[in-house]
């Protein structure tokens, strides 16, 4: 039991940053621009908002208030970076995954470049804790308690508030229906006085907003609130493509896509308190490949049948109508 | 007058040059590097003022200076660019360029240090070895692609990691290959080094003259066979190639075991290159981190627009304002990834660099249309005073 409450402890500051980038992969692809720079939005977050805590360091301010700024940062810088993106997708028409992936190289060049400059490290170093032992009151609701209101961080809650405003937004809005009408026929949409191209800014705006935040998430929940160039989210914005993709485009499938991936990553990094792993012997390094296996796994499983939004990566074009 | 209708003409020649297709897409890659260098000229102007343009001269020449070095570190992104490039043409982006080079490595490596072979063989065993690892990292993801419709740009990325994570416990785990006081492998016997081409004060070997020829040799595939039709067929419209009876299935693995065997040439040349560097060569150290030079390889595969010929010159530029910046960051104190931020803004810029420079190039049209218009006016004013001086006569 110990164990099963650890890992679920661990798994859902790992499971945010994955369900919030996800998310906004699929408001981007599903307005019909392909997001390959989530990666790169997501170090973008994080560094930005690594580096207001760090400037609020000196401050004696409650930490959790001191996180609330930091996801503001990181959501404005997510939503400015991934503003390069839009501009080159939707307004100069360019290759998406060729203008992702360059944004995906640029910020680690430049966290590198920033944190070399100004503190002759690799990335930013932050000692503010933001880990919750226990939250007042809930924590002591038998077996929910321990479960989801110990040894957390308030990112968890925030990201299931951000998953439900999501599908609200998504499936309840006039705004989430035109939106999804433009990565499955934008001329359609376009014809009933829909504007292609303020949707699309928007779609990827939102992407870059959900990662921003999530990688100030990740920072948080998985690396103390440090960031580094080298290293930076590991992946991270990847698998949380691999996860839209699983989730097949839907926010509550995304939801559990996330869970899942987050469950392989912790088991990955627990073995060690794992009796039954430990005994097996197996190398480490077998389970740190897990996530990335199984993504493969599930990617192989899912591809045959899975429906993109069937205008994605298609540079909309007035004249082709 | 037979003087103007021959500018004319030379300038109806001049025109059509700069509208063939070759020429806007090198024009276009020309205006990326100024905007990418423009911006690593205001970082640099930003973080010390007082150094910044000599630094940048720096940046800009100082490669010059060492030559050799250039064409040293080119090779394996010349290898890694030809790789991306060449699944490119086919509609393939093979961001896995990074996993399928450490794979290359890592065989080219096992063979260096486990095989005895006899001198003069081994290392061309150790360059096969490199690119049958390359070949097999690229293969999977190809035939995914192929069978069951797996997007290549995921699968590739994660099999980066997977390859990454392999290669290091591969290497931690073999006992007669890893050193563990010096946390990185041993160093390989001279026998499986590439032979030096001697150039003094320089570690240019026999691998950039592989390259190259490879890149002649990929160029002439691509433009002279059925194959390379075939494969540019696909990349242009999947759809229309396979309904004329291209075999879609075969041309996607194949594209991807050579874009893979590529990758894999890459980081043989650059594990068994001999140097006097020490750490950059000869040896390999499992840090977990991803190896840069497969991601530079699509740098240089965009900035040569995917044309093979175009990637040997984009990757010696590359090369070199590397070089360059390695000597800003000894001189001047700039740190070397300015280069990196400098290289990243030119690829954003490159991805819609075509569209920008036919607007400089419409820009340019109007202003030479108005020129001749001016010039019409001219001729035919000068022909009206003829005229009147002729009736007046």
């Amino acid at each position: 039991m110990d164990v099963i409450i650890y890992l679920i402890q661990n798994m859902l500051p790992v499971a945010i940053p994955l369900l919030l980038v996800a998310l906004g992969g699929m408001f981007s692809e599903r307005s019909g621009i392909v997001n390959i720079a989530l990666e790169g939005i997501m170090l973008f977050g994080a560094f930005f908002g690594c580096l207001s805590v760090y400037f609020m360091k000196g401050l004696t301010i409650d930490p959790q208030l001191i996180l609330l700024i930091g996801m503001v940062v990181a959501a404005v810088a997510g939503i400015l970076y991934s503003m390069l993106l839009s501009f080159a997708a939707v307004n100069m028409k360019a290759d998406q995954t060729i203008s992702g992936t360059a944004l995906n190289m640029f910020i680690p060049a430049v966290t590198l470049l920033f944190c070399k400059m100004k503190f002759n490290s690799d990335g930013i170093t932050n000692s503010t804790k933001f880990y919750i032992q226990k939250v007042p009151v809930l924590s002591d609701i038998p077996v929910l308690g321990p479960l989801f209101f110990q040894k957390t961080y308030i990112t968890v809650y925030i990201g299931i508030l951000f998953l439900l405003l999501a599908i609200f937004v998504f499936y309840k809005t006039k705004f989430g229906l035109r939106l999804r009408a433009c990565g499955e026929h934008p001329q359609a949409a376009d014809s009933v006085g829909i504007n292609v191209y303020r949707m699309r800014h928007s779609g990827v705006a939102i992407s870059g907003f959900l990662g921003g935040i999530g990688g100030f998430f990740y920072s948080v929940g998985v690396m103390d609130a440090n960031v580094n160039g080298h290293t930076g989210v590991a992946g991270f914005g990847f698998l949380a493509l691999a996860v839209m993709i699983f989730g097949q485009w839907k926010p509550v499938q995304i939801f559990f896509a996330a869970l899942f991936f987050a469950f392989l990553r912790t088991l990955a990094y627990s073995v060690a308190l794992i009796p039954f792993l430990n005994s097996l012997n197996i190398d480490q390094t077998y389970y740190k490949m897990l996530p990335y296996v199984a993504t493969m796994l599930v990617l192989i499983f899912t591809s045959r049948k899975s429906r993109a939004p069937k205008a994605e990566g298609i540079p909309y074009d007035k004249s082709k109508r | 007058m037979q003087n103007n209708k021959n500018s004319s003409k030379l300038k109806m020649q001049a025109s059509r040059i700069m509208k063939s297709k070759g020429m806007g897409s090198f024009t276009a890659t020309l205006l990326a590097i100024l905007l990418g260098l423009l911006f690593g000229f205001i970082v640099m102007l930003i973080a010390s003022p007082a150094n910044s343009f000599n630094g940048f001269l720096t940046m800009l020449t100082g490669g010059f200076g060492r030559l050799g070095d250039v064409f040293y570190f080119a090779t394996p992104i010349l290898m890694t660019g030809l790789s991306v490039g060449f699944a490119f043409k086919m509609g393939l982006f093979n961001i896995g360029a990074s996993g399928q080079y450490t794979f290359g490595m890592f065989f080219a490596l096992y063979v260096g240090m486990m095989w005895k072979l006899p001198t003069g063989i081994h290392w061309i065993a150790c360059i096969l070895a490199g690119m049958i690892g390359g070949m097999l990292w690229g293969f999977i993801p190809g035939l995914l692609k192929a069978t069951m419709n797996v997007n290549e740009v995921i699968t590739s990325i994660m099999f980066n990691y997977i390859g990454m994570y392999l290669v290091d416990m591969f290497v931690t785990n073999n006992a007669s290959m890893y050193v563990p006081n010096l946390t990185r492998t041993g160093y390989l016997p001279t026998t499986a080094q590439l032979p030096s081409l001697g150039v003094p004060n320089s570690n240019v070997n026999v691998s950039v003259i592989l390259a190259i020829v490879i890149a002649i040799i990929l160029y002439i595939v691509l433009n002279k066979t059925t194959f390379g039709y075939e494969l540019k067929a696909t990349g242009f419209n999947k759809h229309a190639s396979k309904y004329a009876g291209m075999n879609d299935t075969r041309n996607t693995i194949l594209t991807m075991i050579i874009a893979g065997g590529l990758a894999g040439l890459g980081g043989a040349f650059a594990i068994l290159a001999p140097t006097g560097i020490t750490g950059s060569s000869m040896t390999y150290e499992p840090i977990n981190v991803i190896a840069a030079n497969g991601f530079n390889g699509i740098a240089v595969a965009l900035l040569g627009s995917s044309n093979p010929v175009g990637i040997i010159f984009s990757a010696l530029f590359v090369s070199h304002i590397q070089r360059g910046g390695t000597q800003v960051s000894s001189f001047f104190g700039y740190k070397p990834e300015i280069i990196d931020v400098v290289i990243a803004v030119i690829i954003y810029f490159s991805a819609f660099a075509m569209i920008m420079s036919s607007a400089v190039g419409r820009l340019l049209k109007k202003r030479s249309r108005k020129e001749a218009v001016k010039e019409l006016e001219q001729t035919l004013s000068s022909e009206d005073d003829s005229l009147k001086e002729k009736t007046e006569v």
